[in-house]
Parts: structure tokens; sequence; C-alpha cells
């Protein structure tokens, strides 16, 4: 590892944590109705906003109905996106004319993006429409990360309240995420990607006039390039700014393009790079602050942002390491991979030169602790143990960071499993925040936590014993079946990237992880508002001597270890088959 | 039950509006009002035709111009349209083969080279479309480039100087050469300050 890597490593993180404490008491005034200057500029439109729908702002709903109005405002959206992309070839903004995308392609693409997946097993540039990516996806693109908010602020209100029956309104919770804190933020990140060369326009695709014929070498036989077959080469156009802003933000992640992050247009400059690295972890870690003031006591949100970054530096590290190591297969080849002053060296395969190897590495790192899964680097190209970082983090269940509201939530879960645990140990009932933590609780929490690791488990199994299943597979051998692998764990727990040889846009993937991801994300909201309603309802013991407090270093430990044992147990005898067995056979010989 | 429903359709709606309508032509209102060039794609025109991105990489095979990096896209390399990497496992034969690929024609371009060959020239880029290479990359095949010009090798050199740009900040991403933008200065096409 290069000095550079680690003072990249080092910078990015610095600058993170520094923008938690701000960002995470503008959020938490937000959502605790405190008048800040932006709830006054957005007062008069919130108003009319509940006015037309006929929302009463004051009006709370118990866990159910808040539940309900969740899944119902979801499952629409959904719909509304699928009939999206199948009707755009009669809608407007369409230059290329682009046809109807395929139905299991379309409910796959509609489900991944109403359930904060963005799986993206579409490439955007030749498949949606202006008017797709602007009405379908860049809407759900907020909604879903609104919606994880929301959820969140439901079981804050949980471990807040005492003897109370409601938790919150649904539509004022994501109204307000998304017009104080999903909005402006992604309008500055927008305009600031636009001014280091990401694209905004509603232009037809430009026609360029290289300088030189494409030809290349395929196999021996000459052939000649670009479709056109001449001196062009099509550039693609589109309001992607807009997009990309809010796909970093809301741990969504489909890009606008097939490439992602990697592609130019997208990503440009090494700055663009790091302000869409920052945006990835910036809601999910400063909501932990949020979490802290708004249940009282801020150490407690210091102590879950403790436990994430624990777990994240280590693999981070280990990630940028593996890749800068460079691929042993090249050895004997006259390929120089040494890092030097004149370039970045490591196992470039699949990765660009203006990021190298480490803001490649710290991207698919922090891509995959939170469950955004955009990508800048093709991660099926990385090194058996380079790839065994991203895929694991997926496997913790997407809590290290995690989504927006979903990670927070999600960790939450196995908080309330830790003091489980610990009370176990030590034959007292736990307790967590004030709360008795009973059978009711343990039993959703348990499913919340387990509910994801059975879908990547059975999906995963259910994959390689199918014909249709094994036919996706790219590479052969051990990386064949992480690519599978990687899939489901990717789409269980609602991450998005992918090792993307394989082909998965076949109505059997299609459909198969549709179905995860619809799986993982919305049983897994219900059971948390479950554990919310109970919560609420009780009243609040006071600590004692033998209560364990959650906000020192020890708990930290204890749920970092809770987290990790989990994912150990669980996924240790598939990832030995997968890139363990991998590396050990690239090292082998 | 239908209370919620009518609520959902009217805020979905409502929420459509904002932020996929209003706000995407706020964001292109703005862009194209600040950074017109970025938000049009930094096309690069000369004798008023569009001869390429500054941002997006062409492929060159003729040893007059520099390589930029091995391109995954299909049908051929650096399709535009279809941005793309190559997905080949580290491990796979397949990503060994088509690097000895690479280095041969590299070797038959300039067979007095000898040096070995900087990595991310023998190495396929995540999209298919990285206008980039390292400055080790350029160096390398320097003297191809200025031999089959009949130039000094100083004023290529002088031109790689030209088109490298270097880490953000002295810290963030890595060095590179722009691979359009240096073989335009090759061919007399950059505007000289």
């Amino acid at each position: 590892m290069t000095r550079n890597d680690l003072l990249q490593m080092t910078v990015y993180l610095i600058a993170l944590l520094l923008l938690v404490k701000p960002l995470g008491a503008y959020m938490a005034r937000v959502f605790a109705d405190t008048p800040t200057g932006m709830t006054r500029l957005g007062a008069p439109v919130e108003r009319r906003l509940f006015r037309l729908c006929g929302i009463r702002a004051d009006e709370e709903m118990d866990w159910k109905r808040y539940a309900l109005a969740l899944l119902i405002f979801n499952i629409l959206g959904l719909l509304v996106l699928y009939a999206l992309q199948r009707m755009q070839q009669w809608l407007p903004l369409n230059p290329q004319h682009l046809g109807a995308v395929s139905p299991d392609s379309a409910m796959n693409t509609a489900i991944s993006f109403a359930s904060n997946t963005n799986w993206q097993g579409y490439a955007g540039e030749s498949t949606m429409s202006y008017f797709t990516d602007l009405l379908g996806l860049t809407v759900q693109n907020f909604l879903s990360a609104a919606s994880g908010i929301a959820v969140l602020l439901a079981v804050i209100r949980g471990f807040a309240r005492r003897n109370a029956d409601k938790v919150g309104n649904f539509w004022v919770d994501l109204t307000r995420a998304t017009l104080y804190v999903l909005l402006p933020l992604a309008l500055l990140l927008a305009l600031a990607l636009s001014s280091q060369g990401v694209i905004q326009n509603f232009r037809p695709y430009v026609q360029a006039h290289v300088l030189q014929q494409t030809r290349a070498q395929v196999d021996g036989a000459l052939v000649t390039g670009t479709p056109a077959g001449a001196r062009t080469q099509l550039l693609p156009m589109g309001p992607a700014a807009s997009q990309i802003a809010i796909k970093q933000l809301g741990t969504n992640g489909g890009g606008f393009f097939n490439a992602n992050s990697a592609h130019p247009f997208e990503n440009p400059t090494p700055l663009s790079n790091f302000l869409e690295m920052l945006a990835l972890l910036l809601i999910p870690a400063a909501l932990c602050y949020t979490f802290g003031e708004m249940v009282g006591d801020r150490r407690q949100g210091w102590a879950l942002l403790a436990t994430m970054t624990l777990i994240f530096v280590p693999l981070m590290v280990g990630c940028v390491a593996a890749e800068q190591a460079g691929n042993p297969a090249l050895h004997g080849l006259a390929v120089n991979q040494q890092a030097g002053p004149l370039q970045a060296g490591g196992n470039m395969e699949g990765k660009e030169v203006r990021f190298g190897i480490a803001d490649s590495g710290i991207w698919a790192t922090a891509t995959t602790a939170a469950s955004n899964g955009s990508v800048n680097a093709m991660h099926d190209s990385f090194t058996p143990l380079g790839g065994l970082v991203p895929m694991w983090l997926m496997q913790l269940g997407e809590v290290i960071y995690g989504g927006v509201g979903s990670g927070l939530y999600g960790m939450l879960a196995f908080a309330v499993v830790a003091v489980f645990i610990a009370g176990l140990m030590v034959g007292r009932t736990p307790e967590y925040l004030g709360k008795k933590i009973e059978a009711y609780e343990m039993k959703m929490a348990s499913l919340v936590v387990l509910i994801p690791c059975a879908l990547v488990v059975i999906g995963t199994a259910i994959a390689v014993m199918c014909k249709s299943g094994l036919a996706g597979m790219a590479n052969p051998g051990a990386h064949g079946f992480s690519e599978v692998l990687y899939a489901f764990s990717s789409a269980g727990n609602n991450n998005g990237s992918a090792f993307a040889g394989l082909s998965a846009d076949t109505p059997f993937y299609n459909t198969l992880l549709g179905a995860c991801m619809f799986i993982a994300r919305y049983p897994l909201m219900i059971g948390m508002l479950a554990i919310a309603g109970s919560l609420a309802g009780k009243k609040r013991v006071p600590a004692s001597s033998g209560t364990l407090p959650t906000h020192t270093p020890l708990f930290v430990v204890l749920l970092a270890l809770t987290v990790i044992v989990v994912g150990a147990l669980t996924f240790l005898p598939a990832l030995a088959l997968g890139p363990i067995a991998e590396s050990l056979m690239a090292t082998g010989h | 039950m239908r209370l919620l429903f009518r609520q959902s359709v009217s805020l979905l709606l409502i929420m459509t509006l904002l932020t996929g309508v209003l706000y995407p032509l706020l964001c292109t209102g703005l862009a194209q009002a600040l950074f017109p060039r970025q938000a049009d794609g930094s096309l690069i025109i000369r004798h008023g035709q569009i001869v390429g991105s500054r941002l997006i990489g062409q492929s060159f095979t003729s040893p007059a111009y520099f390589w930029g990096r091995p391109s995954a896209t299909s049908p051929g390399p650096y399709n535009a349209d279809a941005s793309s990497g190559s997905n080949l496992g580290p491990t796979n034969p397949a990503l060994r083969r088509a690097v000895e690929r690479r280095i041969a024609a590299l070797r038959a371009a300039d067979p007095d080279n000898t040096a070995s060959i900087p990595v991310d020239l023998v190495t396929a880029s995540g999209s298919g479309l990285d206008p980039d290479i390292s400055p080790a990359a350029a160096e390398y095949q320097l003297s191809r480039v200025a031999e089959s010009r009949h130039l000094a090798p100083a004023i290529v050199q002088r031109m790689i100087t030209a088109s490298t740009r270097g880490r953000t900040f002295g810290v963030l991403g890595e060095r590179r050469v722009n691979v359009l933008e240096l073989n335009l200065r090759l061919d007399g096409l950059w505007p000289k300050h």
C-alpha cells in the first residue's frame, strides 16, 4: 500500500466524520419540528401540499396504520414506475426512440428502485428514455430514501416516547425528509457535479467525428469498431447530474449509464469522485447523530457510529491493500504492476486511471457498507480478497452505515439482539435506552436480522441448482459461483451492486432477484415498525446499577462482535466456496 | 384504507412533480447557465466539427498516435453508446490471454522497446471509455510516437507534460494523461495558449 492510499483514506474518513454533527443536528431539528431556516422557507409549500392531499399533519398514526400507509405508497410508486417503462415508447422525451422495457426487466427495475436497492439489470444509455429517467427513476430515488428515513423516525419515537400508542405521521415524515433534507442536498451536489463535467441536458445523442477509424483485434481477426463502422462515435446525453446526485445521497446506486460511476460522464474527475463518495455515506452516518439527539442522549448515537466505523475501517484498508498488491495471475508477463510516481499500479482491470487503486477501493467498501451499490470500478474484476470485502459487507446486513434510514434501523435490531445476549450472560431482563426488551421485540429483531441471511443463502442455492441460474455465470470456476453469491447478497440486502459479468437480465434472475429485493425491504420495515409500536407503549425503566450502559466502548465492541458473528457464521461456508477458494488457487500456482 | 389510498395517490403525484419535474429542470437551468460547456458533455469542436468529448476516450491503433486503455465495449472498443468493463475475473484464463495479446500488439508496434509495460496499458478500463492513461503509459509510448512522426522526443515530452493532470489538491485521484488531448496536440489541433 502506498502513502497516498493511506492519505486518501484518512482524508475521506475525516471529511465524513466532520460532517456528521452539523447535518445530524440539522436533521434532528427538522424532524423534531424545531424551526430552521429551511423549514421556514418550506412551510407554505408544505401546508399547501398537505391541504391538496387531504393530509392533517397533526394527526398521528399507530404503527399498523403507519406501515399500511408506507406499503400503499411504495407499491403505488412501484406500479407507476413499471407502467412508465412499459409505455416509454409512446411518451415524450425519448430522442433515441427507445422501445418498451421487457416485462420481467421492468418489474425487476420497479421493485429495485422502490425498495432502495437499485440493482441495475439494464444498460441505462440504451434502455431508459429521459422521461423514464426523470419521472420514474429519479422520483423513486427520492421516495425510497425518504421512506427509509420515515421508518427510522418511527423507531426512534418508539424509543423516545413512553406509554404512547402513536409513532408519527408517515406522510409528514416522508414529506419533510424529501423537502428539507434530500432535495436541498441533491440540488447542491448536482450543481457541484455538473461543474466537474457530469452532463445535464435534454439533447439527443451527439455524433462525434473521431480522429482515427476504430479498429480492434479480436482473436486475430480485424473488426471495424463502432456500430456505424465509420469514423464516428455516438456520445450519449441526458439529465445525468440530477439523477446521480440523489442516487449517491439516497443510497440508491442505479446508474444513468451502464458503467455507473465508472463512466466519465457520471464521474469525470477525482473531485467529483470524492463528492460522490462523501454523499454515499453522508446521510446514513449523520442519522446516528440525529438518533442520539432525538432519544435525548447523544452518546448513544456516537456509540452506534463508532461501531460502524470500527468495522468499516479495517475492511476498507484490506480492500485497498488487496487491490494495490496487483493480480498474481499476471506474474511472469512483461507487465509492471508496481505503484510509483508515474502510475498507480496494482490490479487495474476494470478500474479507471483517474481513480487508480485508492479511490476504487474506498468506493467499493463504502458503497457496500452503505446499501448504495453504485460502482466506480468493476467489482467482478477485483482480486479474490479485494472482492470478498464488498461481498461480506453486504452480507453483514447493510448496517455498517447502511441505507438511508434502513442502515440505522437495521443496526438498532442488532443492538436489541446484543443487549439480549448480554442480558442472558448476567441473567437480567435486557433493556435498551430505558425500554425493556421482551419476547415480542426479540422475535421481531431476530426476523429482521435473519430474513436477509435466508434470502441470500436460499436464493444462491436455487440459482446454482438450476440450468438457467448456471447459464448466467460469465467466469469459470469458483469465480462463477462468487458472481451468483454476490448477486443474491446484493438483492437480499437491498444493495444493488453486482459482479456484473453475471448475465442477470433474464426472466430467471429478474424474477428471483426481484422477489429477494421485495422481501428484503418491506417485511423488515414492518418488523421494525412493530418493534416501534411495542416500545412506544412501554414505560421507561430508570437506569440502575444492573443496567448495561449502551454508550461505552464495551458495548461498541459487543455490538460489533454481534454483527460480525452473525455474518461470519452464516456466510463463511459459502465464502469458502467462492472468493476464498479462488484466492487460494490464485496464489497456489 | 380508502383515505390512505387517496392520500397516497395525491402525494405521489405532487412528489413526482417536485422531484421528477421541478428538481431536474432547476438543475438543468442552473447547470446550463453556470457550466454550459460541462453540462453539454465537454465537447471538442475543430473546424466546425465535433471531434469528440474531452471526457470520453477514443480508439487509437496507429503507431503515430498514443494508445489509450484497452476497452471492452461491444461490438467494438470505445463504443460510447454501450459503456462496459470486461468483468473478467482475476483468475480467468481469458484475462491472461487478453493481456498477452495486448503485450504482443504493443511489442509489434515498437520492437525495440523492451521495457516492462505499465499495467493500465494492458488492462481494460471500468467504463470502456477511460479518457486517460498513466504518465508511465505515456512515457512507454513516447519513442514510438516520436519516431513515426519524425519528431524530437523532447517535443513529444513537452506535449505529454501539457496534457498531464496532477492529483486534485495534491491528494485526490491519480496523475493522468488525457489521450485525446495529447493526440490532438500531435495533430496540431489543440489551441496553443
